[in-house]
């Protein structure tokens, strides 16, 4: 969808910004473009859609070369996201998105239609919004509308710079699950540009790592932790990476399914004999229609008749969809060696324990290694 | 131009004397300004002021819209009903104390306003009172702001100062004035082109001690 | 409200001086000039307002654009800077010094009014375009508007507010200066003004001298509504510091 075949920028006055980077990003793929600030990054993006003149060597754009199409119409049909400094103050949350349809002569009608539509997907449809000014907005809607802004006409590819940069570290994750979220809907081909690794390894379905102008390794998020090109990215990814490595992985992969449940209504008896003939010392209690409840533990198994009686209330849970390293952090919060998995419905769906992640952590390192 | 040149040869100590009588009432306005303006602005910016703070900052803003000639009429109007002297230094004085307090007022209001509520938090934190606050950390951060205030005002001052020359005020617009009255062409340029050099070369030294008057952790660059 | 008050009782006070003034038989030695002979001096202070005011905008607002192009930078350093240093001049210095160059009357007054009522109107026209934030001017390149639109859907609403500052602080001005206008013969209210100098009386000074403020505070809050009507409902949140 893009391809960059060895693109280099030079600054007059010779600051070379971007030297010979050569990459392709999959339609329907996120790439994200790492590194540290001034290492060419924003850049290499802004090259993309022509804001930064290529100096040297192609870039392609569904195999056609970008600086043979007009200038204006080759931005109106790439979706443009920054922080959401970039929101036009004296233009209303509407004129704000419709901006490029406007642009691209669509019809009232169309135009009302693709801003419910937009606002809708993310998460401000309520009407309440549509005719607000960007300065009665909080930071987390503006970056909405920013995201909603650069998807106005539909564009195929979207470029986002740092779209949730200046936002608290909680709306940040918010938005990031909520543009993931999105991204599977829409399946766009996105160009993300970011400093921080954690935000990379959660959105990328590829990493560029760049650094001085130089794009230093073109990988999967997992090849870019277990198998660093050289001390640089080793170094950019961190001592931690085995940690960060659990971004990477969801619940679903490595959870117990289907595990021994008890009922609330049932014996204290029954359930010590479930526990130890599954060789565990904690148990899931799930009320009507396999609710969670809480925990049964076998050293309380004594201190009453009745499960009901024993049994701890919990509502500390994940989903399958939950990533490996916030359910370990939820673990870690809560005094229990396991996590119970649900779905919307708070219905239980599988069990995730200590041990589960550790065997996690392990194969991927391998998984890494091998490919 | 050549007239205007064989006068100020020929008279040097008359444009001395009436260059020294400018800056002097522009000296003596601004002083008074700062020691009125100041204080008051300080005192508006306190908590549950805000009204009186928009009202006082509205008339300021209001006066300095008035045309300067109108001021010394409606000064020698009630400076002759009080008895006092209606001609000369006295409304001249007067007036431009009134009109250079406004960027004063203004700018020390706004100053303070501005100064970063966390660093008040700070310095509250830090067991200052309510004096040590305004003295060690709001004024302190409000000097540049206040400074500028002082630059317009003293530029502002040696503008309507020079209109005071038509009530019988001397100073440069004395020239001005003289050469209009008695169509003297050479003491009309003599005036002028001294006045606006007067009022540049203040502006210009003024923005110097601007700067220099900036604390050296607020300086950009 | 409060400043409706003060606004209010200001413009009360300045019309209720002229009009007590010039409902007197006499004025110490003198009579004071009739309703007839205000209102003469009165059209030709707006006249030397207005078309002052009207050249000022039209010389300034395209000039203060222009130096912010691309192509044109290197003039806006001393023209801007020459436009503030300008206004450190005192406007009187400014006639007096129109006196040798053009002589006396209606023209030399212009032409002082003019350059001194273009200053602000430069310095805020240059600084409305530049003060825009990149960032909203590189988001509307990003979306593909052309050079022309971007002017037109961007830069020109989110300059009009400052453009329009720089207008009104030019004519309050301007109404003040004209006063001065009557030095060099141009007419205008400040003629009074000057009778009531010569014959020493400030009730004359008044009578000249109250309209003349009225005639300020008036279209300083006129102005003023204008350039909040301008002002897009989107910019109205942020608090001005002048």
């Amino acid at each position: 969808m893009i391809k960059l075949d060895r693109v280099t920028k030079v600054y007059p006055g010779g600051t070379e910004a971007v030297r010979e980077a050569s990459f392709e990003v999959e339609k329907g793929e996120i790439c994200v473009l790492l590194g540290p600030s001034g290492c060419g990054k924003t850049t290499t993006m802004k090259m993309i859609n022509l804001l930064i003149h290529i100096t040297a060597g192609k870039i392609y754009i569904d195999g056609v070369d970008n600086t043979k199409i007009d200038e204006d119409e080759l931005r109106r049909n790439i979706g443009y996201a920054i922080q959401d400094i970039g929101l036009f103050p004296h233009m209303t949350v509407r004129q704000n998105i419709e901006t490029v349809p406007v642009l691209k002569g669509w019809t009232k009608a169309e135009r009302a239609k693709r801003v419910e539509t937009l606002l809708e997907l993310v998460g401000m449809g309520s009407g309440e919004f549509i005719d607000k000014y960007p300065s009665e907005l909080s930071g987390g809607q503006r970056q909405r509308v920013g995201v909603a802004r650069a998807l106005g006409a539909d564009p195929p590819i979207l470029l986002m710079d740092e779209p949730f940069g200046a936002i608290d570290p909680i709306t940040r994750a918010r938005l990031q699950d909520e543009f993931l979220k999105i991204q599977r809907e829409i399946k766009k081909t996105v160009v993300f540009v970011t400093h921080d690794i954690h935000e990379a390894i959660k959105m990328g379905d590829k990493i560029a790592l760049m650094n001085e102008g130089e794009l230093v390794q073109y990988d999967t998020p997992a090849n870019l932790l277990y198998r660093p090109k050289n001390g640089f990215v080793e170094k950019f990814v961190g001592a931690d990476r085995a940690l960060k490595g659990l971004q990477l992985i969801r619940v679903k992969e490595f959870m117990w399914g289907f595990p021994p449940t008890v009922k609330t209504d049932e014996t204290a008896q029954a359930a010590r004999q479930r526990m130890k003939r599954e060789g565990i010392n904690q148990m899931v209690v799930v009320g009507e229609g396999r609710k969670f409840l809480g925990w049964v533990e076998w050293a309380d198994l004594e201190k009453g008749k009745m499960v009901s009686e024993i049994m701890k209330p919990s509502s500390d849970v994940a989903t399958v969809d939950t990533v490996l390293n916030e359910a370990l952090s939820i673990m870690l919060s809560t005094r229990l060696n396991n996590l119970a998995i649900v779905n919307e419905d708070n219905r239980l769906e599988g069990m995730l324990s200590f041990d589960a992640i550790r065997k996690a952590l392990s194969e991927t390192a391998q998984r890494g290694e091998s490919e | 131009m050549i007239e205007a040149w064989q006068f100020v040869i020929r008279n040097p100590e008359q444009m001395v004397e009436w260059t020294l009588e400018h800056l002097w009432v522009t000296f003596i306005a601004c002083s008074i300004a700062v020691i009125l303006g100041v204080p008051l602005g300080i005192y508006i910016t306190d908590k549950g002021k805000e009204q009186i703070a928009d009202a006082v900052l509205y008339l300021a803003e209001i006066t300095m819209t008035i045309p300067s000639l109108a001021i010394f009429g409606f000064l020698m109007f009630i400076l002759a009903a009080i008895g006092l002297p209606s001609i000369g230094f006295t409304p001249a004085v007067i007036a431009l104390i009134i009109y250079a307090q406004l960027p004063i007022l203004r700018n020390t209001y706004v100053a303070i306003r501005q100064v970063d509520p966390a660093m008040i938090e700070a310095g509250k934190g830090m067991g200052m009172s309510e004096r040590q606050l305004l003295f060690r950390v709001k004024l302190p951060l409000s000097v540049p702001v206040i400074m500028a205030g002082l630059r317009t005002a003293i530029v502002m001052t040696i503008a309507i100062a020079t209109i005071a020359a038509v009530i019988g005020f001397g100073g440069l617009g004395q020239a001005i004035w003289w050469g209009i009255r008695g169509a003297r062409m050479d003491l009309i340029i003599a005036g002028g082109v001294s006045v606006a050099i007067l009022g540049l070369l203040t502006d210009i030294f003024l923005s110097r001690v601007q700067r220099w008057v900036t604390p050296k952790g607020l300086k950009e660059m | 409200m409060r400043r409706q008050v003060v606004l209010v009782s200001l413009i009360a006070l300045c019309i209720g001086l002229t009009v007590w003034v010039t409902s007197m038989d006499r004025v110490g030695i003198m009579f004071p000039f009739t309703w007839e002979g205000m209102a003469k001096h009165a059209q030709r202070h707006l006249q030397l307002v207005f078309v002052a005011e009207i050249i000022a905008i039209a010389i300034g607002v395209p000039l203060g654009v222009l130096v912010t192009r691309p192509g044109f930078k290197k003039l806006a350093i001393p023209i801007i800077g020459g436009a503030s240093a300008g206004q450190s001049v005192p406007s009187m210095a400014i006639v007096a010094i129109m006196v040798p160059l053009i002589g006396l009357g209606f023209r030399p007054a212009m032409v002082a009014l003019i350059i001194w009522g273009v200053l602000p109107i430069l310095r805020n026209s240059y600084a409305a375009i530049n003060d825009i934030n990149p960032a909203i001017i590189e988001a509307a390149r990003g979306m593909g508007m052309t050079r022309g639109q971007i002017v037109r859907k961007i830069e020109l609403p989110l300059a009009l507010p400052v453009i329009m500052t720089g207008i009104r602080v030019s004519t309050v001005v301007l109404v003040g200066s004209a006063t001065l206008a009557a030095l060099v013969a141009g007419g205008g209210l400040g003629e009074i003004i000057l009778v009531g100098v010569f014959v020493g009386e400030p009730l004359i000074i008044l009578q000249g001298g109250a309209p003349a403020a009225a005639m300020a505070i008036t279209m300083g809050f006129i102005l003023e509504r204008i350039e909040r009507w301008m002002t897009p409902r989107g910019l109205r949140v942020k608090a001005e510091i002048s």
